[in-house]
């Protein structure tokens, strides 16, 4: 697959997406620009004047310590929060996002840390959860939602075998194929990942991040929140640090190294501005 | 030993692709019909006692079934009863004054049931979606919005009526609530019962080609062949059994006499079949499963009880489901007060007081969890069937009222704790 933004994302008759469709990887117009997004909580100010762009086919690293911004700021892009000021534009066309159907007629999925599945249903159910297949007469398409999903975890995770049983029995990386499939099925170009291995085991880890780099190459775009720094660098393209509502920087990984970004994360400075002093003090 | 035979029903259960709860609750029925049937010298599991029971359990099976969903969503309905009591009420009200003067229909005219029945049940809709409206949108727990409404719907009646009872009723509204004339009859049973038969096979066959269809695994042959024998067997057997209860010998020398058919000796024997509460029973049982399996709306219950907060972030309008399980609750609640009316031949103050609790009873029995996302109609309909079971014996065996409370009180906490006991055994 090539990287060009899954046409249903945009309507057609905006001008700005087809050419922004038609350029090469890295030097397209961005799939997402966030400019200026402003977020506060009675006076705290959670997200404050961030701007930032994503790439088809990268992954850009959001990191930060708690309280940063980092999922504040990708409520914003989901639509679960509404920012108080700034602009979003998908494919270089501005775009107003008030509630996550909005986010997903954008081509944007989210893929939550807390796992937004219904523990009581079965994958397929979860896979198609609010965008049932219906038949004839409005009926629920059982049998065509566990096919669909049954050709989704061929690709996915082929191990996957529990197509009839509640999701809640499921092992962490089981569900969060789950999760992921759910984003694949409605043909997201834009994926905000939050935390995605936080709950899994090594073994699963591993599958989720060969996943992810499964998806990098379809051209999907990716937000990978991650407080572990290890898989950010693993997987990302870019790497964007948050300190306290604001973006300190935002790198190239093979431009950095870890402790450069640790000491971004921790000490809220732009790597240039740190000091020897400061680098050696996080030791 | 207990662990592995609790593994074998279970593997069972997912050969057959049956709920295994469902097959418990069947066993316990089993158990308390048969105790029964051995304590009263066979008069529990007669045709006549069976019969009676299908119609007492009839009421609050249709209004159960409305529970599981509110159940299911994480809310609950204190209510129905009230709902109930207001909305029998109102169309007594209908078919004896508003409509004989306001529409000048006599009592007995061939719309005036209709009417009313199409009245109450808007009633219902109307008064459910407000308490519905008021839960979801205005954010005040279902608890307190269904216990004032409690409050307000006995309430009206109270003020309204005077503490009259209202009676007779319409002759055709009276059929609604069963007898001998308001039952199917023998041919009618059997014609019914035997399209059940195909409709069952027809389901089952249909089901597993378009599972076969898409190279999905399928039941074994025998259990499709065990299943389809077991639901077969059951339909003919109600049927059965509802045909061998004859109408009263008075009642049937009297039709005898009417229609000028000589009486043969030992009396006039009328099978009277299937009653009309039954078949509302079934009517309701086939829509709230399809609504609550087949439909987005039931996913979107489910999805909600499960997890309250996915259901947002998919798109789901929450708010709106919870509403709409009200209002169909709310409908629900005026099936059941046209069936008791009908009944009682009559509309008293009192009607359906405390029904709320044998209802929120009969769904949480039939494997409705208070934690949300977990219960089936089918589930509700036999919890039902087993409190008025119980009751029903407990009649049988002369155990005064107080007593009978008792124990179905001990038996509803005895099943649900049984219930949570088996489940964190499997989890």
């Amino acid at each position: 697959m090539t990287a060009v933004p899954d046409p249903s994302a945009t309507p057609s008759s905006a001008p700005a997406s087809a050419s922004g469709g038609a350029a090469a990887a890295t030097h397209a117009t961005p799939m997402v620009e966030l400019v200026d997004i402003r977020v506060s909580f009675g006076g705290v100010h959670a997200v404050d004047g961030v701007s930032l762009d994503l790439y088809p086919g990268e992954v850009m690293g959001l990191v930060g310590g708690n309280g940063a911004g980092k999922s504040t700021l990708m409520r914003v892009l989901s639509g679960a929060q509404s920012p108080d000021a700034g602009e979003i534009r998908i494919n270089g066309r501005r775009v107003s996002i008030h509630n996550p159907r909005d986010a997903r007629t954008h081509g944007i999925e989210t893929i939550y840390q807390t796992l937004a599945l219904a523990d009581n249903l079965d994958a397929p159910a979860n896979v198609f959860l609010g965008r049932e297949k219906v038949s004839g007469f409005g009926t629920l398409d059982d049998a065509a939602m566990e096919s669909a999903t049954r050709e989704l975890m061929e690709r996915l995770n082929p191990r996957f075998k529990n197509f009839k049983t509640a999701v809640a029995s499921l092992s962490g990386g089981q569900r969060q194929s789950v999760a992921i499939a759910r984003a694949i099925e409605f043909n997201a170009t834009i994926l905000i990942m939050d935390e995605p291995t936080a709950a899994l085991g090594p073994a699963e880890t591993a599958q989720v991040r060969e996943l992810i780099r499964q998806l990098k190459a379809d051209g999907i775009g990716i937000f990978l929140i991650s407080h572990d720094i290890h898989d950010v660098f693993d997987l990302s393209d870019r790497i964007s640090v948050m300190h306290h509502g604001e973006i300190v920087g935002t790198v190239k990984r093979t431009d950095v190294t870890t402790d450069q970004v640790l000491a971004m994360i921790i000490l809220g400075k732009p790597p240039d501005e740190v000091t020897s002093e400061e680098l050696a003090s996080l030791h | 030993m207990q662990p592995r035979q609790r593994r074998s029903v279970g593997g069972f259960s997912r050969v057959i692709d049956v709920d295994t709860r469902l097959i418990g609750l069947i066993f316990g029925l089993a158990v308390i019909w048969i105790g029964f049937n051995i304590a009263s010298d066979g008069t529990f599991l007669s045709a006549r006692n069976l019969w009676n029971l299908s119609v007492q359990s009839a009421s609050i099976a249709i209004m159960a079934t409305g529970m599981v969903l509110i159940i299911v969503s994480r809310n609950i309905d204190l209510s129905v009863g009230a709902l109930l009591g207001f909305t029998g009420y109102t169309m007594a009200m209908a078919q004896t004054q508003w409509i004989p003067q306001g529409l000048g229909l006599g009592l007995d005219h061939p719309l005036t049931w209709v009417i009313t029945l199409a009245f109450g049940l808007v009633l219902g809709a109307i008064l459910g979606g407000i308490q519905g409206f008021v839960i979801a949108y205005g954010g005040v727990p279902s608890f307190i919005v269904t216990l004032g409404g409690l409050l307000v719907w006995r309430g009206l009646i109270f003020q309204y009526a005077q503490g009259q009872t209202i009676a007779p009723l319409d002759p055709t509204f009276r059929l609604l609530g069963g007898g001998p004339q308001g039952s199917l009859g023998e041919f009618g049973s059997w014609a019914l019962g035997a399209l059940a038969c195909v409709a069952i096979v027809i389901g089952l066959l249909y089901n597993r080609r378009r599972r076969a269809s898409y190279g999905f695994p399928v039941r074994p042959i025998w259990a499709l062949v065990l299943l389809g024998a077991v639901a077969i067997t059951v339909v003919l057997g109600g049927v059965w059994v509802a045909n061998s209860y004859p109408w009263p010998g008075a009642l049937a020398a009297q039709f005898a006499e009417r229609n000028n058919i000589p009486i043969p000796p030992g009396g006039l024997v009328i099978p009277t079949g299937i009653a009309y509460p039954v078949l509302i029973m079934i009517a309701v049982t086939i829509v709230m499963t399809h609504l609550a399996e087949r439909r987005r709306f039931g996913r979107n219950v489910y999805a909600i009880g499960g997890n309250p907060v996915a259901a947002v972030l998919s798109g789901i309008n929450t708010r709106r489901t919870v509403m709409l399980t009200f209002a169909v609750m709310g409908i629900l609640a005026a099936v059941s007060g046209a069936v008791q009316t009908a009944r009682l031949n009559a509309a008293v103050t009192g009607l359906g007081v405390q029904n709320e609790l044998d209802v929120i009873s009969a769904a949480v029995i039939g494997g409705t969890s208070f934690s949300g996302g977990i219960g089936t109609i089918p589930g509700a309909i036999l919890g039902a069937v087993v409190m008025q079971s119980l009751r029903s014996g407990m009649v049988l065996m002369r155990v005064d009222s107080p007593m009978q409370d008792i124990v179905v009180g001990i038996v509803l906490v005895a099943a649900v704790g049984l219930d949570a006991l088996l489940r964190r055994r499997t989890t």
